[in-house]
């Protein structure tokens, strides 16, 4: 999916191991939560991880690298599109499910 | 039902071994994911959004308890405890770790199954009536000729790199409940005018982006030329199918492009060259694959009669369930029951591994080990005795498998949309469930008759929105969900493609939409008698349109 030219964006990616939805961090590793994404703000930054992308698969960790738009709330990236919002977080009919069940399990604890 | 032999187990855990093989080398590094992709698609492993998704094949929709059992524990071992039942009579996992598909597909091994050819470019799945075998209207189970359709196609070298996807669907009764209209090809088996069994071919239908309704190019095809005739089709679809354009690719396409009268023509050219060959099935070979659909032994039960008409009297849930889910067997002491995967709010298809392990139990106990899943996403028993319907009931209800709405305004089939599918441009689960919630009044559901909704998330339209009654297509427009409603679509002996009414409605305002739609339907019918169906086919669109928009203006 093409990106926008302009505007804030993070670098996604599923895992190979499990497939499980990953996005590429400040430190260059990938990680399981969007709000641990690297943001990339203007154009110049937004290259940086572009340049990462090629090399991961020779890492073999990842598949199906992309960038994703997103807006800052409050701090937190914010993806633009529902398939992305929806990556991020989990079937929306299965709360239970996917990232947002292990953040409703940290809230718990 | 269908037992492997050596050569099918052979295949099979070979089969395993070298994906187990190709899943290590891919986790090294040593095959890229280039590389891999094709392989772990013909293994039925797709990428979601969330994670890896398993397809695997459950040939003509036909499944042993042991068989669901084993479905079971994969559901609750390596995935998320349940499964999604598919509008292709298939089951998916959504949740797998690649690291794990190999030893998923070795427990499958075990129990008869594989994932094979359950994705890319090859003969998928071959897909039958759910009823086949035990249906009262049944010329003959159509079930033996889509397992030698099966053992024919299954890494057929010749057709494992066609321009596309093909999808072939057979039914053994006038009333099509296989919907082989909108296959690539449609056989509908019959007897022929000397009592002998033949099928009628049609050709080219398919939904996607280009909905098309097969046609029939040949009215009454011999059942030892099966193969022959069939390989003759795909011969002339490989040689001529648009491989230049993924979406013009199919053979609904080519029909389209050549029109039926030519591709008949050089279909029979083909065949005639065909048909005395080693394909030309012996009667023996026939016999030899039916006797494995050989039906159970059905003693008579007549006394199920009695008992089940005081069962009734005295259980009015139960007296709604039987007159809404079973349906006549060709044995009049005996039934076929389907078992609703659409309890209200629910989404369709899905089933958990507790439900599984009940609907095996049950069909062990009580339905002589046999199970259906329907293209409808739900389940069937086919094989039940009057006197024990009760008893199969009752041991449903605990398990929230007892929903009276077969073929009602709830029993919606839903693909699993944007919540997790890659292709999809809006979720189609959430809408299933809200218009299940709205009509959830079971005399509402049975005065509106029956009424079959179809929602897909994206034009691919695996939730058949195109043949559904009241079709939902939800596309994204300007980054929001949209959804298209189209009416009049069938997928049975008549079917017929919807039509889309006008402007699409939000995810807020579809479900008042459709509930418009229907109450438009009341007020119109002649009489309870005719059908949300029929009254559309009758009308035509413009009463239903003005209904829908002009109140729609007048809440503006």
């Amino acid at each position: 999916m093409a990106t926008k030219k302009d505007g804030a964006k993070v670098l996604t990616a599923n895992r190979l191991t499990d497939g499980i939805a990953v996005w590429l961090g400040a430190g260059g590793a990938w990680v399981e939560h969007l709000d641990g994404a690297f943001i990339a703000r203007h154009a110049e930054a937004g290259a940086a991880p572009e340049e990462t992308a090629p090399r991961a698969p020779a890492h073999n960790l990842v598949l199906d690298i992309a960038g994703v738009d997103i807006e800052e709330r409050d701090g937190r990236p914010y993806p633009l599109r529902l398939r992305e919002r929806i990556r991020a977080e989990g079937p929306t009919v299965r709360r239970d499910l996917g990232k947002q069940a292990q953040d409703r399990a940290a809230m718990a604890a | 039902m269908y037992r492997y032999d050596e050569f099918d187990r052979d295949f099979v855990t070979g089969r395993v071994d070298q994906f187990r093989d190709q899943v290590a080398r891919r986790l090294t590094g040593e095959l890229a994911e280039d590389a891999f992709k094709p392989l772990r698609l013909m293994n039925g492993v797709y990428l979601q959004l969330h994670a890896y998704m398993l397809r695997v094949a459950i040939p003509y929709g036909t499944l042993s308890s042991r068989q669901m059992r084993r479905l079971a524990y994969i559901a609750r071992v390596y995935d998320k405890g349940y499964g999604h039942f598919t509008t292709r009579q298939n089951i998916q996992f959504n949740w797998p770790a690649l690291i794990d598909t190999p030893r998923i597909l070795e427990e499958l091994a075990q129990v008869e199954m594989h994932a094979i050819q359950t994705s890319g470019n090859c003969i998928r799945n071959v897909t039958a009536d759910h009823f086949a075998g035990a249906a009262a209207d049944e010329v003959a189970d159509p079930r033996p000729y889509a397992e030698i359709l099966r053992q024919w196609s299954s890494l057929h070298p010749e057709f494992s790199f066609l321009p596309r996807k093909f999808k072939i669907a057979v039914t053994g009764a006038e009333r099509d409940r296989a919907a082989i209209q909108v296959h690539d090809i449609g056989l509908h088996l019959k007897r022929g005018q000397d009592g002998s069994l033949g099928f009628a071919v049609h050709v080219g239908g398919g939904q996607g982006r280009t909905p098309m309704v097969a046609k029939k190019i040949r009215d009454f095809l011999p059942e030892q030329h099966l193969l022959s005739y069939v390989t003759a089709i795909m011969r002339v679809y490989n040689l001529h199918g648009r491989r230049d354009n993924k979406y013009k690719a199919r053979i609904k396409i080519l029909v389209h492009e050549t029109g039926a009268d030519e591709l008949a023509r050089q279909v029979e050219a083909e065949w005639e060259a065909l048909r005395d060959g080693e394909l030309r099935l012996p009667a023996s070979d026939i016999e030899a694959i039916r006797t494995y659909f050989a039906p159970p032994a059905l003693p008579d039960r007549a006394e199920g009669w009695a008992v089940l008409a005081v069962q009734k009297r005295d259980d009015p849930a139960f007296a709604a369930w039987v007159n809404r889910n079973v349906t006549p067997h060709r044995h009049p002491d005996y039934a076929c029951v389907t078992i609703s995967l659409k309890p209200i709010g629910g989404i369709p298809g899905d089933a958990t591994d507790d439900q599984m392990e009940a609907v095996a139990d049950i069909a062990e106990r009580l339905a002589f080990d046999e199970i259906r899943v329907t293209h409808e996403q739900n389940l069937v028993l086919p094989h039940v005795a009057l006197a024990d319907l009760k008893a199969v009931y009752d041991a449903l209800v605990p398990h929230d498998l007892a929903t009276a709405n077969a073929g009602l305004v709830t029993d919606i089939i839903a693909c699993p949309g944007l919540d997790y599918c890659a292709l999809a441009n809006a979720r189609s689960i959430p809408v299933a469930q809200q218009l299940s919630q709205r009509f959830a009044d079971a005399a509402r559901q049975e005065e509106i008759g029956e009424l079959k909704i179809k929602i897909s998330g994206c034009i691919n339209a695996c939730g058949h929105h195109h043949v559904g009654h009241i079709g939902i297509l939800g596309v994204e427009k300007k980054g929001e969900e949209l959804y298209q409603i189209t009416l009049g679509g069938s997928g049975d002996e008549t079917t017929s493609i919807g039509e889309i009414i006008g402007p699409g409605f939000g995810p807020d305002t579809i479900v008042d939409a459709v509930e418009t739609l229907v109450d438009a339907y009341l007020s119109l019918r002649l009489s309870r008698d005719e059908t949300f169906l029929a009254a559309v086919r009758r009308l035509g669109l413009a009463p239903f349109r003005a209904a829908l928009y002009e109140s729609a203006k007048e809440a503006a």
